[in-house]
């Protein structure tokens, strides 16, 4: 497979240097003469300097063939951003990835369709919130473009819905529970399904229903 | 009408100015607190220190009401981002901005943004200045 790489930085060297191992082609493009420098004495051709947002440069990268995939890897969202719609609308890109630096600029890249998107700090903060759950929700999985997400909890002792049938349940609209694992053993509930003490319980739900589907299951 | 101006340098300063003083009532977002100077200690309109593409600051500069944003900040790509955020995400009527390099500022303005590209003018008067002089 052809990949671009825009910015070569920690991200994109690494990509680079992953994806040329396990045997795909790849060009790399990195503006900062210091930093090009460096590469170039890596990887030769497979570098390109310039200005990743420039069209003659990704052009000269090979754009127009076009590549399998992009990838754009800067440390600046909004050059990201930029080069993911060029890559898809302007040159026919089908796989764009897109990495982001600062979070918050997550809304950007999903008004303007630039997706996949991949965030350091994002991920680290899933794996804490898998490791220490928020209030006894743990994320799962986000599918954004669907919006929804599917989450995992806990039925304890405590809880609201312990003892009780999911159909007797009063689950928040756009909440629903998909799998229900009792003793190690994992069944698609129905509403006859009864909630015990140590099962846990996925739900599929759209975002911001959480506090809801929380006080349902755990709380009274 | 409310006007919103991204970036206040010297071209967004004087945009700025020019709408304030027929009638605007202006708004003007810049990362530097500096930028205020070139308002002038006259200026009344109002003033946000911060980056154009932080949405909180933007909602609090008042983009969600605004009739037109100008978005003139020194990056090509950061202007880009914002405007078309104005477009879509706050549905702002108006939405100016300013593209330096002229192969962005041509694609984007088939996309639907309206783009001030000044090297693109700027080639354009020299190319004439200097072909003006040719004999016919």
């Amino acid at each position: 497979m052809y990949v671009l790489i825009a910015g070569g930085g920690k991200v994109g060297t690494n990509l680079t240097r992953s994806l040329l191992a396990t045997g795909h082609e790849v060009t790399m493009i990195e503006q900062r003469p210091y930093r090009f420098q460096m590469l170039e004495a890596e990887f030769e051709h497979q570098v390109l300097r310039g200005d990743a947002t420039e069209l003659f440069v990704l052009e000269r990268a090979g754009i127009k063939r076009p590549p399998d995939l992009l990838v754009a890897a800067t440390g600046d969202d909004e050059d990201n951003i930029i080069i993911g719609q060029l890559a898809r609308d302007r040159y026919g890109v089908e796989r764009v990835i897109a990495r982001i630096n600062d979070p918050r600029n997550q809304p950007y890249f999903d008004l303007l369709g630039v997706s996949p998107t991949v965030s350091a700090t994002g991920a680290i903060m899933g794996l804490i919130e898998h490791e220490v759950p928020d209030h006894g929700l743990i994320h799962l999985l986000e599918l954004r473009k669907e919006n929804l997400e599917i989450v995992e909890l806990t039925i304890d002792d405590h809880a609201a819905a312990k003892g009780k049938r999911v159909g007797a349940l009063k689950l928040p609209d756009g909440a629903r529970i998909i799998s229900v694992v009792h003793n190690g053993t994992a069944e698609i509930p129905d509403d006859q399904t009864q909630l015990h003490g140590g099962d846990q319980v996925l739900a599929i739900l759209e975002p911001g229903k959480e506090d809801e589907l929380r006080r349902v299951l755990l709380r009274g | 009408m409310k006007a919103l101006v991204i970036g206040s340098g010297r071209v967004g300063s004087a945009v700025a100015l020019q709408l304030g003083g027929s009638g605007w009532d202006v708004t003007v977002l810049d990362e530097n607190e500096d930028a205020l100077g070139r308002l002038g200690d006259s200026w009344t309109g109002g003033f946000v220190v911060g980056h154009g593409m932080d949405l909180k600051l933007l909602r609090e500069a008042g983009i969600e009401d605004a009739d037109a944003v100008v978005v003139t900040t020194d990056g090509d790509n950061t202007n880009l981002v914002i405007a078309q955020a104005a477009q879509k995400m706050f549905e702002v009527p108006t939405v100016i901005v300013r593209v330096l390099d002229p192969a962005r500022a041509q694609f984007y303005a088939t996309r639907g943004l309206r783009i001030v590209c000044p090297t693109a003018s700027a080639i354009e008067t020299l190319v004439g200045a200097v072909r003006a002089t040719e004999p016919r």
